[in-house]
C-alpha cells in the first residue's frame, strides 16, 4: 500500500520539559481511515498539530506524500486538511464567504460549483448566505469540515470531529467521513468516543504521554487482545469441575453457583467456544437457568492496554 | 513553489471585508477625530496663531493630524489583524496552509496599509472642508504615505504577534505612539521650541516622519526630507526582519 503519512522517531519536547511526543513512528496508508485513540494530554493534538504545522517538533522526521515537511512544506501541507478540535472560524463572516477563503487560501481559483457541492454534501447550501454565528454548533463543525475540504485535501485530519455532538449529527457525520473515504481521502481522526473507532476506522493507534503504545488493524487488534466472558448460573452448585468441562478455559465462582468462561480471541472464537460448553453442559445433565455473554469492545482493550501501560 | 498570489489575494481581500464590516466605526471615527482637530486647532485657535513658514496655521496642522490618524488607524488596524485570528484560533488556518512568510505580510500589510490609505484620502478631503491648502510634490506624498503605512502595518503586524492580551494590544499605540506623535511637531514647529527642548524633540522618530510628510505638502519642513525618507525605510527594513525571524522561529505563532 502506498504510504501518505510517514512520521519517523517524532518528538516534541515543551520548554518546560514536558513531553508530548517520544519518537512517534507512523506510517499511514492511502485511502484508509485511521483512529488515534487517547486519553486527554496523550499527544493525539500535538500529533496532529506537527503534521499540520501548528507545532514545531523537536527531533524526528516527517513525510507526506513523499514530501519532506520540514523542507518541501508547500507541496505536502497543499494537500493537506485540517478540522480543528475548537470551533475556530470567524463567527460575523457568511458560510459560504468563510469556505470560499479557505479555498483561495490554499492557492485554488475560485469555483463556485466546487463550493456548492461541498456545501450541499454537507447540508449547508440553504444556509450558506448565513453568518456563522447564527448556525447550530452541530453545524458550525460542519462548516469546518467544508473549509478543510474545499481545497480538496488527499489527506484529512479530524480532531475530535464528534465533540459535543448529539447523537445524531455524530451518526450523520460518520456517513460523511464514510463518503470521504469512498472519494479516496485518506483520513486520520482523533476520538474520545471508541465506539467512533470501532465504527469507522481501518486500523487504530494507541497513543499515551507521547508515546505510541500500538498500531494495528481494527480487526487484527480485536482478535489478538479481545476476549469472551460468559457466566452460566447453574440450576444445582457444583463442588469441583465435572470431566466433561476439562478442555474449556472456565472455573467455579459464587460457590459452584456459576459457571465462568473466559476466552476466545476477539473474533468470534469465544462465541464459538460457549456455544461447544453449553452443549457440553447439557450431554453431561448439567442443568442451568441463565447464560451472560460478554465480548470485549474496543472501548474495553483501549482501557486495558492504557491501564496496563500506566502501570 | 513560487509566491503564491491567490492565498495573499484572499488575505487581502478578506481583511478588507472585515475593515468594510466595521466600515461605521473604521472611518467616521477618526474622520470625527480629525474634524473636531480642524475644529478646535485650526478654525478656533488658529485664526490667532501666525503664518509657519509661509503657511496658514490650520493648513500647518494637516500632515500632522494625517500622520496622527495614519500611525495610530494602520497599527491597530494590523495588529488587530493578526490577534484576533491568534486569540480565537482560527490562526490554525493560515498556519496550516502552504503560505509563507511574504504571502502572508503582504496580505495582511497590503490590506492594512490599502485601508490607511483609504482613510488618508478621507480626511484630506474632510480637511479641504476647514482649509483651503495644496501639496506641493503630490507624488512624493502618495508615496511617503504608503511608505509610512507599510512600516507601521508591520509594526503593528509584530505588536499583534507580541501582544498576549487586549490591554498589551493596546498599551504601545496608546502610551507610546499618541504621545510621541503629539509631541512630534504635529500641531508645531520644533523651532517654536525653547532649548534644550527643540534639541531633545529631534530625539522623537515621529519628529521625522511628520516633517516628512509635511515637506511633501509645502517644500519646507524642520529636517531634511532625506532623513525622513531614510529613517522611515530604515524602520521598514528593521520590522521586516523582525517578522522574518518571528516567522522562522514561530515565536508566538507556532507551538
Amino acid at each position: 500500500m502506498e504510504p501518505i503519512l510517514e512520521l519517523d522517531g517524532l518528538s516534541k519536547t515543551y520548554p518546560g520539559g514536558l513531553k508530548a511526543l517520544d519518537a512517534v513512528d507512523l506510517t499511514v496508508h492511502k485511502g484508509e481511515i485511521f483512529a488515534l485513540l487517547g486519553p486527554n494530554g496523550a499527544g493525539k493534538t500535538t500529533l496532529i498539530g506537527a503534521v499540520c504545522g501548528l507545532v514545531r517538533p523537536t527531533g524526528g522526521t516527517m513525510r507526506a506524500f513523499g514530501h519532506d515537511l520540514s523542507t518541501d512544506w508547500r507541496r505536502a501541507r497543499a494537500r493537506i486538511g485540517l478540522v480543528p478540535q475548537e470551533l475556530a472560524t470567524d463567527m460575523f463572516e457568511p458560510v459560504i464567504r468563510a469556505v470560499s477563503y479557505s479555498r483561495g487560501l490554499f492557492g485554488l481559483p475560485p469555483d463556485k460549483a466546487r463550493i456548492e457541492e461541498i456545501l450541499r454534501a454537507l447540508s449547508l447550501w440553504d444556509k450558506c448566505d448565513e453568518r456563522i454565528m447564527a448556525l447550530s454548533g452541530g453545524m458550525k463543525r460542519r462548516v469546518l469540515i467544508a473549509k478543510a475540504l474545499a481545497h480538496e485535501p488527499d489527506l484529512l485530519f479530524l480532531d475530535e470531529p464528534t465533540a459535543g455532538v448529539d447523537v445524531e449529527l455524530r451518526r450523520d457525520m460518520w456517513k460523511l467521513i464514510g463518503a470521504m473515504r469512498e472519494r479516496g481521502v485518506t483520513i486520520i481522526l482523533t476520538t474520545h468516543y471508541i465506539e467512533e473507532a470501532e465504527e469507522m476506522a481501518d486500523r487504530v493507534g494507541v497513543i499515551r504521554k507521547g508515546r505510541l503504545l500500538m498500531v494495528d488493524d481494527k480487526a487484527a487488534m480485536m482478535a489478538r487482545l479481545g476476549r469472551t466472558e460468559a457466566l452460566i448460573d447453574l440450576d444445582q452448585p457444583l463442588a469441583e469441575l465435572p470431566a466433561a468441562l476439562a478442555g474449556f478455559p472456565v472455573h467455579l465462582e459464587r460457590d459452584g453457583h456459576q459457571l465462568c468462561y473466559r476466552g476466545g480471541d476477539g473474533s468470534g472464537k469465544g462465541k464459538a467456544e460457549v456455544a461447544a460448553l453449553v452443549k457440553a453442559l447439557v450431554s453431561a445433565g448439567i442443568g442451568f437457568v441463565g447464560i451472560d455473554i460478554h465480548e470485549s469492545s474496543l472501548e474495553d482493550i483501549f482501557v486495558d492496554l492504557v491501564a496496563e501501560q500506566g502501570a | 513553489m513560487s509566491f503564491n498570489w491567490r492565498s495573499t489575494w484572499s488575505i487581502y481581500q478578506r481583511e478588507l471585508l472585515r475593515f468594510l464590516r466595521t466600515a461605521f466605526q473604521s472611518i467616521l471615527s477618526p474622520v470625527l477625530t480629525t474634524s473636531l482637530y480642524f475644529i478646535v486647532f485650526g478654525a478656533a485657535i488658529g485664526g490667532r496663531m501666525p503664518d509657519l513658514g509661509g503657511v496658514d496655521y490650520a493648513a500647518f496642522i494637516i500632515p500632522g493630524l494625517l500622520m496622527l490618524t495614519l500611525l495610530g488607524e494602520t497599527t491597530s488596524n494590523s495588529s488587530f489583524g493578526i490577534y484576533m485570528p491568534r486569540f480565537t484560533g482560527t490562526i490554525y488556518e493560515l498556519l496550516s496552509a502552504p503560505v509563507g512568510v511574504a504571502e502572508t505580510l503582504v496580505g495582511f500589510v497590503g490590506a492594512a496599509a490599502t485601508k490607511s490609505l483609504i482613510l488618508a484620502a478621507i480626511i484630506l478631503a474632510t480637511a479641504t472642508l476647514f482649509v483651503d491648502y495644496s501639496i506641493a510634490h503630490p507624488v512624493w506624498a502618495v508615496i511617503y504615505i504608503m511608505l509610512v503605512a507599510a512600516a507601521f502595518s508591520l509594526f503593528g503586524f509584530i505588536l499583534g504577534v507580541w501582544a498576549d492580551n487586549f490591554e498589551k494590544l493596546g498599551i504601545i499605540p496608546m502610551l507610546i505612539l499618541t504621545p510621541l506623535t503629539f509631541l512630534g511637531g504635529t500641531f508645531y514647529s520644533i523651532e517654536m521650541l525653547p532649548s534644550p527642548w527643540d534639541k531633545i524633540a529631534l530625539a522623537n522618530p515621529i519628529v521625522y516622519l511628520v516633517n516628512g510628510l509635511r515637506w511633501t505638502f509645502y517644500g519646507s519642513s524642520d529636517v531634511s526630507f532625506g532623513v525622513s525618507l531614510g529613517i522611515t525605510l530604515g524602520f521598514l527594513t528593521v520590522c521586516t526582519i523582525i517578522i522574518a525571524v518571528i516567522f522562522r522561529t514561530g515565536w508566538r505563532l507556532r507551538n
